[in-house]
């Protein structure tokens, strides 16, 4: 993997002074992951450029990996510009990136016209110049595209910087920028990373309009980091996970309201032992918990993730038997969910395949036979509302049903299994679309009697 | 003097300390069955005359026995058992577990108590305690069989305790030791016509008396009858049918359980007041002309009947209204109440009939339950067990199973008899539809005839994950592929994988012959196809559905219309396949795009622009010579790379340009065809190919024999030219099939692969072949994924024989759940 940067500032050789790097050498050094070089294809007072040239060993590359990965062995490691790259950069222009210059002091100081090119590299043209215009570069990206038999383009860009900057400032935006676009750090991402984010990310980074992607990425999206890191940099709260995937507006409080109103439907049926299935990380769990009219609350997931993280949420061990993690998969039936007086089914049946609902509705409706069924589904119709969504609100989702579908599922499931049913929107009520969310209340014949 | 005791149950020796109760177990049972409460003292409290321990060592040793008693072993607990509650405690375990309670209590004079007492060091409690203790054990004696004792022997004095003898006796519901052949006969309720009929259909010859009246058969064969119970009530002639079934049973030709309705009549011929109902009343009304010694006969027949038996060495129970496992050869009054009428929910249903707890559906034992109770249109097997009532006196039938063929003979009713209370056909017989969780999730222990295998609890946890949320319905998932072990490494120069390691391997199998087939590179595809459509699916290696229904339909479509014609030689209606789907590029389109083709598209920018830094560097006269020759090669290792990826993508639209290569039938209706060999199941691959050129692909292959060098040597050839021309490589089979195995008659490995050397850079990496990295790649263990490939191989295979055994669906998934659990063992994924 290899980055060049060239200057016009005459003489440009002093680019080798700035660099600590004489042009007329061939530079190596050992780094963790192969050897680093640098080289200059062009020297005189004109123009001058310094290759940072990484050869990666894929041997050493192998033992930081997890020996079950397939991607162990065939990686864009040794060709992408990456985290890799950003470490040797570090290690190599140590003084440049820190501004200073022992022989040429004032020039380290200056900004000086700059051409940066990193000819492969993962990004879009769009994100990355979202990531660098705003410091000041004009921006080239040319995606790479695939060979012709398989064509298109690759998720790689040729990239091209030009600017007049500072030296030191132009070496911390790649240092930080690049693993930001590579998103894949190949080293343990420490607390002390915020440290080092912030010190290359001075002057520039709290001002810059997609910081909270910067720090995200660069954090290795461990959460915790990225708000300690936003927090120091006076930023405002990231938006909650779960509804990541859409559009920022009006999201966050549309969960909320889910969630209060699904609560508000338990207590409705005046149900103490409840069960949620597809409980996913906790979220309707934590809701329940506060509410001491549920006596017995059960989350039941397919996917022991979940579940982990769930209980991490939740900091189980403290609740005692009020509360129970259960993996269950809703297309079998299960003895253990039987005898509760409400089952959730919260954004679930969306994420079953069509063919396999009659399934999970022997087992739930069937089966485990709650005297009350909570559903809550997207409603279709308000996908307009979503700027730029395009296909399902979620990537897993099978299915989005209108208004007229759910009813006419739900009035099905209930005749078919002995329960009345009523349906309500949840969230903003459009006129036309309706709310976003809909749910159904189902209670057997004989409780709503 | 004999003591009997059931061969299971729960023996609680009485007696006070010193009066010998271990001396006497330890000489009539076996150590391991015998619980003392010293003992147990011990093992909670480090001293076995701790009595402050007692309650805990009791709690301990009540567990014990209970595991002892669920798993059907005879337990004898030692301890004093002088109180009231203490043998509470063991009543309740035994109840718990539906044994008999008994009760030997040794009776020693105080005084021979005492001395032995003092003889020993670690018994220091006085005079006064043997003597409270003797009190008790005179106060217990006429309490024991309040108590629920069932049996209670007292040995009074030394030498009757030294002289005392166990001796076992059978439960009476064993009937292990009568093998048959069984005639097993569901409800008959009167209809006498039809039993005649019946047992003269099944070849049973009628023994009649002066007054022409059947009062026994006997068939030639020496075939036994055995009624499930229900003779009575609601026909036309009940006294009729207890004459002959009561003839039978007394001959020793017949036996028989009670029905809930015998029960009734038993009970109202006792003189108690029962609600005359259901029948009943036209029973009494028959009896009535019946001579009254008769009616005393069948009052005794009745009182006299067990309410289940087990049977054929433990493979067959007969019970009248079934008999879940836990109560198979137990004694107590809940399981005789199940076997007379099931166990019910306490609901009632639209006909204000009980809802009875379905207990079939959770049926998991491995005998087969046959019995009546509730009238059902047609006698089905539901998990080992079927309900043989076919409504007779509703002008249903009279049905018998025949054991052990399992074969059922019926007879019409000549009319309806008794208008039923809820429409006959209306009776849901089938149990709750679909599989339940408790059948695959935890560890579980799976014995499928080819093997032994344990699924970890977080592998079917990481299985129900895929299952529950990607696979098609797990009731039609019948198979999954095995996983499929590489051969040794070659030590060929610049091979990994070659011919020559493929065949030392089957060779060393013990396999004579092989057939090479060309390893088509695509995605794996399990094809089911049937005459009607119905239930018609493909999947993928793990069980989900291939591209979505719009394009799996049209292509299932497809095959259907080759595969009709086979389907009609080979007397199926649907027929499972094992094939490969190409191109490669159909299905794993994103993953060659995200994946492969991004490394080669980095690579292929990245290292031409390294070296015309290093060409411009090198022009201004340094030394980059070693750097830029490596960066040469890596140029020509990813070129090579991308032309490896590139030959499995070709341009498909919807489905045109996706063919099918089937290379194994894998089964149809009621067979495996794990036995037939690759001739066989190619050829008939080839007809579909020749019934649809378009959308099947054929598979080259050679059949190779390993004991001539030169057949060897041919097909090394051929693999060179087909891996030269871009091929993914070839799989070497034992020739005789699926089920090939070894001289010891254990399962092979169905294949092993044998890659091109440069289809293997997309596995191991553009620059796999230099020296240094080869050498490396050779010492790659292969043992782990051998095991699973065979593992998986067995429970595929044995999947496959359940189904075509007609076996209940869970039977199947368990093994196809494993396979899928099994594919998240650890192994390398590039073998």
């Amino acid at each position: 993997m290899l980055l060049t940067l060239t200057t016009t500032h005459r003489p440009a050789t002093d680019l080798g002074y700035l660099l600590v790097k004489h042009p007329g050498k061939v530079h190596s050094f050992g780094v963790p992951t192969g050897t680093a070089y640098v080289l200059y294809p062009e020297a005189d007072d004109d123009r001058c450029t310094a290759a940072l040239l990484l050869d990666v060993d894929p041997q050493l590359l192998r033992a930081h990996r997890d020996a079950f990965e397939l991607s162990q062995y065939v990686n864009d490691r040794p060709y992408a510009a990456s985290s890799l790259l950003s470490s040797a950069l570090a290690k190599v222009f140590r003084t440049a990136l820190r501004g200073v210059s022992k022989d040429r002091p004032e020039l380290a100081g200056s900004a000086i016209p700059l051409e940066i090119r990193v000819p492969v590299l993962r990004g879009t043209p769009d994100l990355v110049t979202r990531l660098f215009a705003p410091l000041g570069w004009s921006v080239t990206a040319t995606p790479i595209p695939f060979e012709p038999e398989i064509g298109g383009d690759s998720r790689y860009v040729d990239l091209t910087l030009t600017g007049e900057v500072r030296l030191a400032d132009a070496l911390n935006h790649l240092y930080v920028l690049l693993p930001v676009l590579d998103d894949g750090k190949h080293y343990w991402v420490a607390p002390d990373e915020i440290e080092k984010l912030l010190r290359s990310g001075e002057g520039w980074l709290a001002a810059h309009p997609e910081k909270v992607l910067i720090a995200r990425r660069y954090l290795a999206h461990r959460r915790s980091l990225a708000t300690t890191a936003l927090q120091l940099l006076e930023a405002d709260q990231p938006v909650t996970e779960e509804e990541a995937e859409l559009p920022v507006a009006r999201r966050a409080p549309l969960a909320e309201q889910r969630r209060d109103a699904v609560v508000a439907a338990l207590t409705e049926v005046g149900a103490a032992r409840v069960l949620d299935l597809g409980c996913g990380g906790g979220a309707l769990l934590a809701a329940l918990v506060k509410n001491r009219a549920f006596t017995e609350i059960v989350g039941a997931d397919v996917a022991t993730r979940s579940l982990d993280q769930a209980a991490r949420k939740l900091k189980i061990e403290r609740l005692g038997d009020r509360v129970r993690l259960i993996q269950t998969a809703l297309t079998y039936r299960d003895d253990r969910l039987r005898g509760f007086d409400a089952a959730v089914l919260m954004e679930v049946i969306e994420h079953v395949d069509l063919p396999r609902l009659p399934a999970l509705e022997s087992a739930v409706f069937g089966h485990a036979k709650p005297r009350a069924v909570i559903v809550t589904t997207p409603n279709v119709e308000y996908n307009v509302h979503y700027e730029g969504l395009t296909g399902m609100r979620h990537s897993d989702h099978r299915f989005e049903w209108t208004r007229a579908e759910f009813a006419g599922w739900a009035s099905r499931t209930a005749d078919e299994y002995g329960y009345t049913v009523t349906i309500r929107g949840v969230g903003e009520h459009d006129e036309v679309t309706g709310a976003p969310t809909q749910l159904a209340l189902f209670r057997t014949q004989e409780v709503s009697a | 003097m004999i003591l009997d005791v059931p061969e299971l149950s729960l023996v609680a020796l009485v007696g006070i300390s010193g009066s010998g109760k271990s001396t006497f177990a330890r000489a009539r049972f076996k150590p391991t069955q015998v619980l003392s409460s010293d003992y147990f003292r011990g093992l909670v409290a480090d001293d076995e005359n701790d009595q402050s321990a007692s309650g805990d060592a009791f709690d301990v040793l009540h567990y014990v026995a209970g595991k002892r008693l669920a798993a059907g072993r005879l337990t004898v607990v030692d301890a004093t058992n002088l109180q009231s509650h203490a043998r509470a405690g063991l009543v309740k375990v035994a109840r718990e577990h539906d044994v008999l309670p008994v009760a030997i209590v040794l009776d020693v004079p105080e005084s021979v108590a005492w001395e032995r007492t003092e003889a020993r060091e670690d018994r220091t409690f006085g005079r006064q305690v043997l003597t409270r203790m003797h009190r008790d054990l005179r106060r217990s004696l006429n309490q024991l069989a309040k108590e629920g004792f069932r049996k209670i022997h007292v040995l009074r004095g030394v030498d009757e305790i030294a002289a005392a003898e166990i001796r076992y006796e059978k439960l009476f519901n064993d009937r292990k030791d009568e093998h048959g052949p069984f005639d097993i006969v569901g409800d008959i309720h009167g209809c006498r016509a039809e039993l005649e009929a019946l047992l003269t259909k099944l070849g049973w010859a009628l023994i009649r008396d002066e007054r022409d009246r059947p009062v026994d058969a006997v068939h030639p064969e020496g075939r036994k009858a055995v009624f499930v119970g229900d003779l009575v009530d609601r026909g036309p002639d009940s006294p009729g049918v207890l004459r002959l079934v009561m003839g039978m049973v007394a001959a020793g030709n017949a036996i028989c359980v009670p029905g809930n309705h015998e029960q009734k009549l038993a009970r109202k011929l006792n003189g108690r007041n029962v609600q005359l109902t259901h029948g009943l009343p036209e029973t009494l009304e028959q009896l009535e002309a019946e001579d009254p010694a008769f009616v005393a006969e069948v009052r005794t027949f009745i009182d006299g009947l067990v309410s289940h038996y087990v049977l054929d060495d433990g493979k067959l129970v007969v019970a009248h209204a079934g008999l879940k496992e836990a109560y198979h050869g137990r004694a107590s009054g809940r399981v005789r109440s199940f076997a007379l009428y099931g166990e019910t929910t306490g609901e009632t249903d639209e006909y204000g009939l009980p809802v009875r707890y379905p207990w079939a559906r959770d049926y998991r034992g491995s005998a087969a339950v046959v019995y009546g109770h509730v009238p059902t249109p047609q006698p089905e097997w539901i998990n080992n067990t079927i309900c043989l009532d076919t409504g007779c006196v509703f002008g249903g039938a009279l049905t018998a199973l025949r054991w052990p063929s399992r074969e059922i003979v019926a007879v019409p009713a000549a009319k309806e008899y008794y208008a039923p209370v809820r429409p006959f056909a209306a009776v849901a017989a089938k149990p709750e539809q679909g599989l339940d969780i408790a059948d695959v999730i935890g560890r579980r222990h799976i014995d499928y005839g080819y093997g032994q295998t344990t699924v970890p609890a977080e592998n079917a946890a990481a299985a129900l994950e895929v299952m529950g949320r990607f696979s098609v319905d797990p009731e039609t998932l019948v198979w999954l592929p095995p996983t499929m072990a590489p051969c040794t490494s070659s030590t060929v120069e610049g091979y990994l994988e070659h011919p020559s390691s493929a065949f030392a391997d089957l060779r060393s199998a013990g396999v004579d012959r092989v057939v090479c087939e060309e390893k088509h590179m695509g995605s794996r595809a399990v094809v089911r196809v049937s005459t009607s459509g119905a239930g018609d699916a493909i999947w993928t290696r793990t069980g989900r559905p291939f591209f979505g229904p719009e394009l799996d339909e049209p292509l299932l479509a497809r095959v259907r219309a080759a595969v009709t014609p086979i389907l009609a030689e080979l007397e199926t209606d649907w027929l499972l396949l094992d094939a490969e789907l190409l191109p490669w590029s159909a299905k794993a389109g994103s993953l060659i795009r995200d994946h492969y083709a991004g490394v080669g598209a980095a690579g292929r920018s990245a290292l031409p622009a390294a070296l015309s830094v290093l060409e411009r560097v090198a022009g201004r006269g340094l030394d980059v010579g070693t750097l830029r020759d490596r960066l040469e090669l890596r140029a020509a290792e990813i070129d090579g790379y991308s032309a490896a990826y590139r030959s499995y993508v070709k341009p498909t639209d919807g489905l045109a340009g996706v063919t099918l290569a089937p290379f194994v039938f894998l089964a149809g209706a009621g067979v495996s065809y794990a036995k037939k060999d690759h001739d066989w199941h190619l050829a008939l691959a080839d007809r579909l190919v020749a019934a649809d050129p378009e959308i099947f692909t054929p598979t080259r292959r050679m059949v190779v024999d390993l004991a001539d060098p030169a057949s060897e040597a041919a097909a090394t050839e051929w693999w060179l030219t087909l891996t030269g021309a871009g091929g993914e490589g070839m799989v070497v089979k034992p020739w005789a099939g699926l089920a090939a195995v070894d001289g010891k008659g254990r399962l092979v490995q169905p294949g092993v692969k044998c890659r091109g050397r440069e289809y293997l850079r997309i596995i191991y990496g553009p620059e796999y072949t230099r020296p240094e990295q080869l050498d490396r790649l050779r010492q790659r263990n292969l043992g782990r994924k051998r095991s699973l490939a065979l593992r998986e191989h067995g429970l595929g295979l044995a999947a496959l024989d359940r189904l075509a055994e007609g076996a209940p669906a869970w039977r199947v998934h368990e093994l196809v759940f494993a396979i899928l659990a099994a594919e998240s063992e650890p192994v390398d994924p590039r073998l």
